[in-house]
């Protein structure tokens, strides 16, 4: 038992291949809370994506091993039988994906596909359930609600479709949602609305919310905390102005060296990371991020040979790093913070 | 003023909708409806806007990889607007483009050094110490290994593929790149490095670039100049300073504060200017301004009467009837 919402524990997930086993998710732990809202950082292959698929469950019957514990509200989800998260799916715990068009049926229409999720988890007519998607159809500011669903989901634009996908979500009221790139198919000023959206719903039903994102911008909008992923590894995770302010891992200084800022003078030029994101079947010994790190000399070697452990700096903020906090602070204070605010 | 390397006067694409069995013309997309703009020698002129708003027509017809349905195009001096292929094939040496798909915009059947090499094959350059040297001094300068010759596009990763499209439009030392989205496809990490590989070519080798893209982060970092298009029309054209220190088109406002921010501390601080709705359909734009639909300053003169792109002091052009001076005062549209 935990006293936590959501408590993911030593979280394994691996895939075996004819290349080899592919360890997507290795070792994850985090917690998460009602009413909060934790951010998943990382680029593609770093295995934040199998992570959500992982907690709703969506893993059980494939090739997938997975190992660990993942605590809901009490409850065990990794031993439980694909039956019983079937029926908390939907209900207890929702998904928002990424691409509403691919992931919507597009023979049903939208209104059809939330009664149906409706109905599976409520004992109701389907009037009733149809009078329920109206208003969350409406509850998500889809104009003319009434109308709109008896409409398939090509006759809706890309920015209403993920109202529409959301409103599906949230039909039931669950506790916990998982948004992946929630926005990164849309506009900007799209993109606006629907964090907007996903603030307010997430206050007014106190949900849990899980976003995975590559966009620092939009886990600075939303989260209260933040995982850093990297190699199936969470390489820093700590409240969000922690990971902003004081970021101490160098895979974090490099994703917000990469990143121009509008809210900045323009600087000269950007702090790149160098090479590109391991195989996941050929993770680099030691820790997985040395062939890329610029400080991974000043280790002695270590980081080459041993695998880091995420532990504690300070207050609840979590590094996965060699380096001694002290040369952690000093490189990030001399070396990184001023080149990425100069002019 | 110098002379500009490229000018653009009333640039229009529109692309019929056929319907019936007689395939007669019902409608039209007009995706690009009379936008004008120059590009000098050295600079880079970046274009952005939302999905739909013809900024990828606009690098295609420049490029001549669709054909103008009006207004013309003059590179250099000559108007190539309807140039013939015969004819306009010398000048495709000066003016190349950078996809934004390195996985689809690369034969898969080819290797690198093909792919590199087939400019010379098909302009028929000969160079001093043969084509393959000159194709390996490409990889080299783009950051790949030239040993990499005799590889398929499928052995790199997205970032080095991206790096095969550059290698493969420098291979004739072009005057003006179009890059079509040239990083939206790449890990945050990656894009930095391609978007600092793009500044090193330019200074070393002299090109100008235009860049068409939608982050509009990461086109205030690489461009001098800058353009905001909405539904086939530029709205706003400035420098960059002006352009994101004092936008004056209310749609630029809207761009400029709907872009997340990266500071967890600012984010209760921000005021914001929400657009309701969605980006029309450029079938059928809203008539006179077509931003009116969306704008929170519209009056009645927005739904008669088209607004024209105006310079104003510093060269900053914009076509609005209300345009903003100083950064706008946050207004809050009704949700």
């Amino acid at each position: 038992m935990t006293e936590h919402f959501l408590d993911v524990k030593d979280l394994k997930i691996h895939f075996p291949t004819d290349d080899g086993l592919v360890r997507s998710v290795d070792g994850l732990s985090f917690q998460l809370e009602r009413g909060k809202t934790l951010g998943i950082v990382g680029e593609s292959g770093s295995g934040k994506s199998v992570t959500s698929l992982g907690i709703l469950g969506l893993h059980k019957g494939g090739r997938a091993r997975v190992s660990g514990e993942i605590w809901l509200d009490g409850e065990e989800l990794v031993g439980a039988s694909a039956e019983h998260v079937r029926r908390l799916r939907g209900k207890k715990m929702a998904m928002i994906f990424q691409d509403p068009l691919s992931s919507m049926h597009p023979y049903y229409t939208v209104g059809a596909q939330i009664i149906e999720a409706y109905r599976i988890h409520h004992k109701v007519t389907k009037k009733v359930a149809r009078k329920h998607a109206i208003e969350m159809l409406g509850r998500v500011g889809i104009p003319q609600p009434d109308r709109r669903v008896d409409s398939y989901p090509h006759e809706f634009s890309g920015g209403m479709r993920q109202r529409a996908m959301i409103a599906m979500a949230l039909s039931c009221d669950p506790e916990l949602l998982i948004a992946d790139e929630p926005t990164t198919a849309l506009d900007v000023t799209v993109q606006a609305q629907i964090l907007d959206l996903m603030r307010d719903l997430q206050r007014d039903f106190n949900a849990a919310l899980i976003i995975i994102t590559h966009d620092l911008g939009v886990v600075a909008e939303l989260s209260d905390d933040i995982l850093v992923m990297y190699a199936g590894k969470a390489i820093e995770y700590g409240a969000a102005e922690d990971i902003f302010e004081r970021p101490e891992h160098p895979y974090t200084w490099g994703l917000l060296g990469s990143m121009p800022r509008l809210d900045r003078e323009p600087t000269e030029r950007l702090l790149p990371i160098k090479g590109s994101p391991p195989s996941l079947i050929n993770v680099p010994p030691g820790c997985a991020f040395h062939p890329r790190c610029a400080y991974a000399g000043r280790t002695g070697g270590l980081s080459t040979t041993a695998v880091p452990e995420l532990a504690e700096t300070e207050g609840g903020h979590l590094v996965r790093c060699h380096l001694s906090r002290e040369q952690r602070r000093e490189v990030w204070a001399t070396e990184i913070k001023p080149n990425l605010e100069s002019a | 003023m110098t002379e500009s390397l490229l000018s653009v006067q009333g640039l229009e694409k529109h692309f019929p909708v056929k319907k019936g069995m007689l395939q007669r013309q019902v409608a039209a997309v007009k995706a690009v409806d009379g936008i004008s703009f120059e590009v000098y020698p050295g600079e880079t002129l970046g274009l952005v806007g939302e999905s739909g708003c013809g900024k990828t027509t606009t690098g295609r017809l420049i490029t001549r990889l669709v054909e103008p349905t009006g207004g013309k195009i003059v590179f250099q001096g000559h108007d190539i607007t309807h140039m013939s292929q015969g004819k306009i094939r010398p000048l495709r040496r000066d003016v190349q483009m950078i996809f934004q798909d390195p996985y689809s915009s690369l034969n898969p059947r080819h290797t690198v050094g093909a792919i590199v090499g087939a400019p010379f094959r098909i302009q028929g350059v000969r160079t001093e110490q043969g084509v393959k040297k000159a194709v390996q001094d490409i990889l080299a300068l783009v950051g790949l290994n030239p040993e990499h010759y005799n590889r398929y596009p499928h052995e790199f990763s997205g970032g080095q593929r991206q790096r095969i499209g550059i290698a493969r439009t420098l291979a004739l030392k072009p005057k003006l790149i179009i890059a079509d989205e040239p990083v939206s496809a790449l890990d945050v990490s990656i894009q930095a490095q391609v978007v600092n590989l793009l500044e090193d070519l330019q200074s070393e080798l002299d090109l100008t670039y235009v860049v068409i893209a939608h982050d509009l982060s990461v086109v205030r970092h690489i461009s001098d100049r800058v353009a905001v298009m909405y539904l086939g029309k530029i709205v706003e054209l400035a420098d960059r300073k002006s352009l994101y220190e004092s936008p004056m088109h209310p749609y630029t406002n809207a761009l400029l504060s709907a872009v997340p921010i990266p500071d967890p501390k600012g984010r209760s601080g921000r005021e914001r200017i929400r657009l309701q709705g969605d980006v029309p359909s450029p079938l059928n734009p809203p008539p006179a301004c077509r931003f009116h639909t969306r704008c929170w300053k519209a009056q009645e003169i927005c739904k008669t009467v088209e607004p024209v792109l105006t310079t104003h002091a510093g060269g900053h052009q914009v076509a609005c009837h209300f345009p903003e001076n100083a950064p706008a005062p946050a207004v809050e549209a009704t949700v």
